[in-house]
């Protein structure tokens, strides 16, 4: 297949290679927008998933640590944050009922002392797994009060669809009668 | 000319019986969760039903659809008898006593831990050993399908290796490696506690090695469907494939990118440092590359065709198209569910959206939506156009075709959308009832029950996808045409090295495997903390 001129207008396939490359080109032009998008994001509002890779041990955690179960539910913090302390176990969490204030930074700390779990909370974007043998750790901040879901979205067994726990938001005042003096909060359904 | 027309009709059948079984359990599943039925009184017949459903919908299934199209792409591309008869067979029944050996003890409750296994939960070893047989049956398949290449090339010195077999090998490939990571966790995690040899695991080391396999297994998935866009629908519709070697990059880019981003799966885990998990995301995008390269090289293709036959104008060509013909329709179908699939996609491959999402019912509508839409009913149009070749008798009701087609593609439609919307509820996955009282939760039994709807159409569906193949047996015989692929507007004359064999990127695809994965899971056998009790279901073996 001789070519008369290389650069020849009418030539159909060197015409079609370049009207692909364009497209080629763009297209991977289009996806390192959003891989730009999402490294822009995850450093400039510092949105993270659980990430530190902090073990624990399952079999001891009601025995010795911030796991037990005094030291569950919400702690609030010599800065004002509050700490949530959460266990996930075949076929609740512990505490069923979870209080946190209102427009203040809130750190979730979770972990099973089971089998894989997972939780999320209904109209907010906290979603985590829960893992035997590790901790999910994250932060975040309720703005308005108001009453939210928390199932358990990771198949756990047979009892798995009935494990959901309530997220109560109440204004920081109403959240600070609620503590009292050992600075720890959880609620009643 | 196809020489083994029993054996490629055996897989196929297999995999058809075996997939109009489990979509019954899956419209059950359906049911019995949504406001229409009450709440079921032994909550373990869901998850058992889950577990099948997916076992035999993820493993069995597509992977033997992958195999019998692979032994017909062998035979009909490269033009000769395919080797290793006997071990195709052989390969063949491991499957069956595989599938066998997993699903009793599932429908018995001894293993009610869902087909994504989730240890530290244990259930009886049977289940695993046959995965692991399926697995190792199609094994045989990837072997084969490397053997019968390298045969042909030896004999046929600098001649270019047909596109489709080209495709062929590269999902083969992509499988025998991807397999590796779900084969890793069954043998030296869970099927040590299982038989008693060990008493703890690594419940997060599994999830990562889990993880090597779920995400490129949809790829593997998705192979005999893009196989068919590039090499069988052109021809059908009377067209052209715009580029030989755009092709081959689309393929090749698969097996490179498809592998390194499992990661994804676990943005929610505690058990991954926040590096990997981007460095995973930003290759996930990247395999959004192929894709797109794909619709826009078969877009132009069907151009080609409706211009041959007269169409004109900027768009108007679009009313040129064969629309009578069923892989028109399909390709069509498959497109739109492709389009909305892959939008989806992307938001669950970020790594800040997918925590709207991760878990719920969104992630449940994404992959149904993919696969059981954009890829499904691509199986479906390429067993219409194979069946006549395989039975040399005509495939006849072309109306029931079309009403078969989309039937599935509007059953999807109905339900897929509505368990996106649940999930952007916050609608968690695989629960045997929900309490729709619950304040709140009334939107959601309203999507379950559409989507119930939905699944109804798929398995009426089914059936007349059944019904078209069985009375096609029996149908009037006919001589077919000798099979041929679709020809490139330009053929290739000499290719690439590159283009002409998959060394290069199956050197790649380790090498990311690697990269990618090595530092977490070294990281995570280095961590004996990490190692918990097993926690057993369906009593202690």
């Amino acid at each position: 297949m001789a070519r008369a001129v290389p650069a020849d207008p009418l030539d159909g396939e060197a015409l079609a290679k370049s009207i692909e490359n364009r497209w080629a080109l763009t297209m991977v032009g289009l996806v390192a927008l959003l891989v730009a998008m999402v490294i822009f994001t995850g450093l400039h509002w510092a949105t993270m998933p659980p990430s530190r890779v902090e073990t624990i041990n399952p079999t001891t955690l009601h025995v010795s640590g911030e796991f037990v179960e005094s030291n569950l539910g919400s702690a609030v913090e010599a800065d004002g944050s509050v700490t949530v302390r959460i266990i996930g176990q075949q076929y609740s969490f512990t505490p069923q009922c979870i209080v946190v204030p209102s427009r203040t930074p809130v750190t979730f700390r979770v972990t099973s002392a089971d089998v894989i779990h997972g939780m999320l909370i209904t109209g907010t974007n906290i979603n985590s797994m829960v893992s035997p043998g590790y901790v999910s750790t994250f932060k975040t901040r309720f703005e308005k009060p108001g009453d939210h879901l928390m199932p358990c979205h990771e198949f756990c067994g047979t009892g798995h669809e009935g494990m959901w726990a309530n997220v109560k938001v109440v204004e920081p005042d109403a959240f600070a009668r609620l503590v009292g003096p050992t600075r720890r909060a959880s609620c009643d359904l | 000319m196809i020489y083994n027309k029993r054996l490629i009709l055996a897989h196929f059948w297999l995999a058809f019986a075996v997939f109009g079984m489990a979509i019954l359990l899956g419209e059950w599943q359906m049911f019995i969760r949504s406001p229409l039925s009450g709440w079921l009184r032994n909550a373990d017949l869901y998850y058992r039903s889950v577990t099948a459903h997916g076992t035999v919908m993820g493993y069995v299934f597509p992977t033997l659809v992958a195999m019998g199209f692979g032994y017909f792409i062998s035979e009909a591309a490269l033009g000769q008898p395919l080797i290793g008869r006997k071990w195709a067979w052989a390969g063949y029944f491991m499957i069956i006593i595989g599938t066998i050996a997993a699903v009793v003890p599932v429908a018995m409750g001894l293993d009610s831990v869902l087909y994504t296994f989730y240890p530290p939960m244990i259930g009886n070893a049977f289940y695993y050993i046959g995965v692991v047989l399926v697995v190792v049956g199609s094994w045989v398949w990837v072997a084969l399908m490397g053997v019968n290449l390298y045969v042909w090339k030896r004999a046929h010195p600098g001649a270019s290796v047909p596109l489709a077999m080209f495709a062929n090998v590269a999902g083969a490939y992509l499988w025998g490696w991807t397999a590796v990571g779900a084969a890793l966790e069954l043998l030296f995690q869970i099927l040590p506690v299982a038989l008693g040899f060990a008493t703890t695991i690594n419940a997060g080391l599994s999830r990562v090695l889990f993880s090597w396999t779920l995400h490129a297994i949809v790829y593997f998935w998705l192979m005999p469907a893009y196989i068919a866009f590039y090499t069988i629908v052109p021809r059908a519709i009377g067209g052209r494939l715009y580029s030989d070697s755009m092709a081959r990059i689309s393929f090749a880019l698969f097996l490179v990118f498809a592998m390194p981003i499992g990661i994804h799966h676990l943005f929610a885990d505690p058990e991954v440092g926040a590096g990997f998990k981007v460095v995973h995301s930003i290759f996930t995008a990247m395999v959004a590359v192929p894709t797109l390269l794909t619709v826009f090289t078969i877009c132009a293709s069907v151009e080609i065709a409706a211009r041959l036959r007269g169409g004109k104008g900027l768009f108007g060509w679009v009313k040129a198209l064969p629309w009578a013909n069923p892989q028109m329709l399909t390709l069509a179908l498959s497109f739109v569910m492709l389009g909305f699939g892959g939008a989806g996609g992307l938001i669950n491959m970020s790594y800040q959206l997918d925590s709207t999402i991760h878990n719920t019912q969104w992630v449940t509508g994404h992959f149904h939506l993919i696969f059981g839409g954009a890829i499904v009913i691509m199986y479906f149009a390429l067993a219409y156009d194979l069946w006549p070749h395989l039975t040399g008798r005509a495939l006849l009701n072309l109306r029931l075709v079309h009403w078969q087609l989309w039937l599935w593609f509007i059953g999807m439609i109905v339900l897929t959308f509505p368990w996106h919307y649940a999930g952007l509820l916050g609608m968690p996955r695989r629960m045997a009832f929900y309490d729709y009282t619950a304040p709140g939760m009334f939107a959601e039994g309203v999507s379950v029950v559409m989507s119930t709807i939905g699944g109804a159409l798929l398995v009426v569906s089914a059936a007349l996808f059944i019904t078209v193949l069985v009375r096609n047996h029996s149908a009037a015989r006919v001589d077919p045409e000798p099979f041929t692929f679709s020809r490139a507007v330009h053929e290739p004359v000499s290719l690439p090295w590159a283009l002409n064999g998959l060394g290069l990127w199956l050197g790649l695809m380790i090498a990311l495997t690697i990269t990618n994965y090595g530092f977490p899971i070294v990281q995570l056998m280095m961590t004996p903390e990490g190692r918990v009790p097993p926690v057993f279901v369906g009593g202690k073996p």
